[in-house]
């Protein structure tokens, strides 16, 4: 198999501009699972008074939007993209119930602790990020032996 | 401004996980099924990936840190937590188990939606579930200790 560096290393700028630029711009961290999260808290406990609150929610939606929109703006570039789920329905469920709710009991995923906590040298994020690469390289490998 | 920095930020970041291709969850298990090595079936793509985002980020961060508040308003980031304790460590086991389950993490899986279709459907809607849920127990744990 191909390595592919070069497109890794490429995508893996962007993401970490994109981070990079919400820091500077808004002084927020682009953690998915932070940002999901708050606007689905938002949502259910019925949508925050004040001027911050409602702005903060808005952030997060667009945030949102732009991160489901951006298949268009790869295939209006050229790209072509095909994926591969291989996870059949009930293990799809299981996996997701366990990413939200992990992700939020452990504040963050593998945006928030990975591209920016770690790039800050947090030792949360550094720790957590160790957890959960190791956790998901185990549930892998014991995957192969079921 | 923040608005349109926000929707510009989720766009150019689900741009840089179609185009490194970690939106694909086969490619995510491709590096995580490291007992794949002695047989030369490893993805490695992966810590391409991660180098080139902490690069850039953290050179973000070194810009940020002397500065006192953001671009277009508003306050930066305060210093990192050091405190590490069980929900850190707790909650990252259970989403390391269920991102090595399917090879879908949040940020992958919302880009994914306009390729994926229906498994990554099925997926998305389960972590609105967990998230939900987490917000109920907490919320439920906040209210007894409350009126303890």
């Amino acid at each position: 198999m191909t390595p592919d560096w070069i497109s890794g290393l490429l995508g893996g700028a962007l993401l970490g501009a994109a981070s990079g630029l919400l820091l500077l711009g808004s002084g927020r961290i682009a953690g998915i699972s932070g940002i999901a999260g708050g606007l689905i808290e938002d949502l259910m406990r019925g949508l925050p008074g004040g001027a911050a609150g409602r702005r903060l929610t808005a952030e997060n939606a667009l945030f949102l939007l732009g991160l489901l929109l951006a298949p268009a703006l790869y295939f209006g570039l050229g790209g072509v993209k095909e994926i591969g789920v291989e996870a059949d329905a009930p293990t799809l469920i299981v996996s997701g119930l366990l990413v939200g709710f992990g992700a939020r009991l452990g504040s963050g995923c593998t945006s928030g602790h990975g591209v920016c906590g770690a790039a800050r040298l947090s030792r949360r994020s550094l720790a957590a990020m160790g957890v959960f690469m190791g956790a998901a390289i185990a549930t892998v490998a014991l995957g192969r032996l079921v | 401004m923040r608005r349109l920095l926000s929707f510009a930020t989720g766009l150019v970041f689900g741009l840089g996980l179609l185009i490194s291709d970690m939106a694909d969850p086969s490619r995510v298990l491709g590096f995580l099924d490291v007992l794949a090595i002695p047989e030369g079936g490893w993805d490695p793509t992966l810590i391409f990936v991660m180098a080139g985002a902490m690069s850039v980020s953290a050179a973000a961060w070194a810009l940020a840190r002397p500065r006192r508040a953001a671009l277009f308003g508003g306050p930066m980031p305060g210093p990192a937590r050091p405190r590490i304790d069980a929900r850190l460590i707790g909650g990252s086991a259970l989403f390391g188990v269920g991102w090595g389950l399917s090879g879908i993490c949040p940020g992958a899986g919302l880009a994914a939606l306009g390729v994926g279709g229906a498994p990554i459907a099925l997926f998305l809607a389960a972590m609105v579930a967990g998230m939900a849920l987490f917000a109920l127990v907490e919320r439920s744990l906040a209210r007894g200790r409350a009126s303890a």
